[in-house]
């Protein structure tokens, strides 16, 4: 690989994760002067106690998340890809996120007002759950597709279990549940923060740690063994990796979309190699990217309307998507 | 070159367990794979050759009876381990399209390198010279999609060359090549048996290059009762081995030619 494009590629990404970083703590549904901003976030700030707030409280824990947030769904979907052998696999799309989104769902209706910590707890035995269930079938079912269809009819029974307790649940704590199921940057205060970070951080750290291995699943599981790869320790290693970073951004987020599916794409497509070594850390910053440029355009311009986080990742995942399966004969790693 | 046993097996039985039980593909196999020496296996379709190599190498487990590597138990080596003495070429699907053949390749160095897999100078220079072998060192930056089947047959057999093994079993390395090819990986295969020591087996269905070039044979019988033979070509050609192993109603091996040739009926 051509080591100037790569250093492009690095210092371009970079360049746009601080400068959406600031856009997001720049510009929101409320006009702030910037000059304001940067006193604010200097600590140098005499003016408004409302925009200190909105900046400190709201935007900086919004655009922080939306980094940790996507950087962990896309390196989620990364992993995933690689492990099932799928490039149309993805949180989301084999079921997990709506595992998590059970377990959210259980502690949040009938555990009352759940702690974060209880949240955390419930997404992961949902996500892990639908993890198990996905990897028993695969054993099973070898076709790809099929695999897939599976893990989004296991997304749909959760979302009907979901709705079934709904239906037993009072009203507010339904409202409760709906307004997190549009997935939302926003829910996340600087103290919940450090939860998410930390679960995040670990879990990137871990997901960094497996490139060998990653790379050599690419072979299949035959030729990686034959490499000396453990390979059911790699695939327990690589699920709970996914899992944590699926489970924890539910838990904060809201299920969110096509994040973790489409990005780990534009990563391939910038990069042109599916060598983990640089595509994981390239997934990981383009997901920050793309989840905080999702989040700035929630925010409608001029009216000061926000939209839920979930019309506005499909809008950039979809046609990811839809051009790479419509290209997919002349993208190399699909060959 | 000294020939000695790189793979020897007692009593070994190969197969699959499954739901249904044992399914026993060849029972009480006794087999020698020597170094220095290109060993074709030849079966018909479903004899069970994927599953002995597969066998052979650890990937399946035995069913019975035992497998030594290098005189050493199978069981006894660490996968790490044994990833430095046996190394593979597979029929597997693969999601290699979009790495160069060169990552392909280098990948060979796994059981090599550290933890995060970085290259050293001596990686690269193996990686090099695994590419200039088998003759695909100007495609080293294209991708593995980019490839024709024989290339890409190349690079894998690059890859195995990579992982420095003593000993390389490949899976049917020859099917889906073209003639040249065919002949070009075996010669390949052949110069690295005689000149590095390398002990070397392969599957094949391709009877001319096979009885051409390599040094033995092992005659994979369908029927499990019946036992593996095992010669050089011209022994199993003299002992009317191979008559009677590829007979059948409509074909016949034809010694002096080598060949296979249609039976025709005396009037």
């Amino acid at each position: 690989m051509n080591k100037r494009k790569l250093q492009w590629i690095y210092a371009g990404l970079s360049l746009a994760v601080v400068a959406l970083f600031c856009g997001g703590l720049f510009y929101g549904a409320v006009h702030i002067p910037f000059k304001d901003v940067v006193q604010i976030l200097l600590r140098n700030y005499e003016g408004k106690e409302a925009w200190q707030h909105i900046v400190l409280e709201s935007r900086l824990p919004q655009t922080v998340t939306a980094l940790l947030a996507g950087a962990s769904l896309a390196v989620s979907g990364l992993m995933l890809q690689t492990l099932f052998k799928n490039p149309l696999a993805g949180p989301s799309i084999l079921g997990i996120s709506d595992g998590a989104n059970l377990g959210v769902a259980i502690a949040m209706i009938y555990l009352g007002a759940a702690s974060y910590l209880t949240t955390i707890v419930a997404a992961l035995i949902g996500a892990f759950a639908v993890l198990l269930i996905i990897l028993g079938f695969s054993r099973k079912v070898s076709s790809n597709v099929m695999l897939l269809i599976i893990g989004i009819m296991v997304g749909y029974l959760a979302s009907s279990v979901i709705a079934i307790l709904n239906f037993h649940a009072s009203a507010d704590k339904v409202h409760q549940f709906v307004m997190w199921g549009m997935g939302d940057f926003s829910g996340v205060s600087l103290s919940k923060l450090p939860w998410l970070a930390g679960f995040s951080v670990a879990g990137l750290l871990c997901a960094l740690l497996l490139t060998k291995p990653l790379n050599a699943l690419l072979l299949g599981d035959a030729y990686a063994a034959n490499l000396g790869v453990n390979v059911r320790r790699a695939r327990v290693l690589i699920l709970i990796c996914t899992g944590v970073l699926t489970a924890v951004v539910t838990a904060f987020c809201g299920p969110i979309s096509f994040i973790g599916l489409a990005v780990p794409h534009i990563a391939r497509l910038l990069l042109g190699s599916s060598n983990h070594r640089h595509l994981l850390p390239v997934t990981l910053l383009a997901g920050a990217c793309v989840a905080l440029l999702c989040s700035m355009l929630t925010v409608l311009p001029g009216s000061g309307n926000v939209l839920p986080l979930s019309a506005i990742t499909p809008i950039i995942g979809a046609p990811v998507i839809i051009y790479v399966i419509v290209n997919r004969k002349n993208i190399h790693y699909f060959n | 070159m000294k020939r000695a046993i790189a793979i020897s097996t007692h009593q070994l039985s190969i197969g699959y367990t499954g739901r249904g039980g044992r399914r026993v593909i060849h029972p009480d196999l006794d087999l020698q794979l020597l170094t220095g020496e290109v060993t074709a296996l030849l079966g018909s379709n479903g004899a069970g050759k994927s599953t002995l190599l597969k066998t052979l190498c650890g990937l399946l487990p035995s069913l019975h009876g035992d497998i030594f590597i290098e005189g050493k138990p199978l069981a006894g080596f660490r996968s790490g381990e044994l990833a430095t003495r046996v190394g593979v070429v597979l029929t597997e699907r693969t999601q290699t399209g979009g790495i160069s053949v060169y990552d392909l390749v280098s990948l060979g160095r796994y059981p090599h390198t550290g933890f995060f897999g970085t290259l050293r100078e001596e990686d690269h220079a193996i990686i090099q010279q695994a590419l200039i072998t088998v003759g695909i060192a100007d495609k080293a930056q294209r991708f593995i999609s980019e490839l024709s089947d024989g290339e890409r047959q190349k690079a894998f057999i690059a890859k195995v060359l990579a992982q420095e093994c003593p000993i390389i079993l490949l899976d049917e390395p020859t099917a889906f090549l073209d003639v040249t090819s065919r002949m070009e990986t075996m010669i390949t295969l052949r110069r690295l048996a005689h000149r590095e020591g390398k002990a070397i087996l392969l599957s094949t269905h391709d009877l001319d290059t096979a009885l051409q070039l390599a040094d033995k044979l092992w005659l994979q019988p369908a029927n499990p009762a019946e036992n593996m033979i095992c010669g050089t070509p011209d022994q199993l050609v003299a002992n009317g081995a191979l008559t009677r192993f590829f007979g059948s109603k409509t074909l016949r091996f034809d010694p002096e030619t080598r060949r296979l040739v249609p039976v025709t009926r005396k009037k």
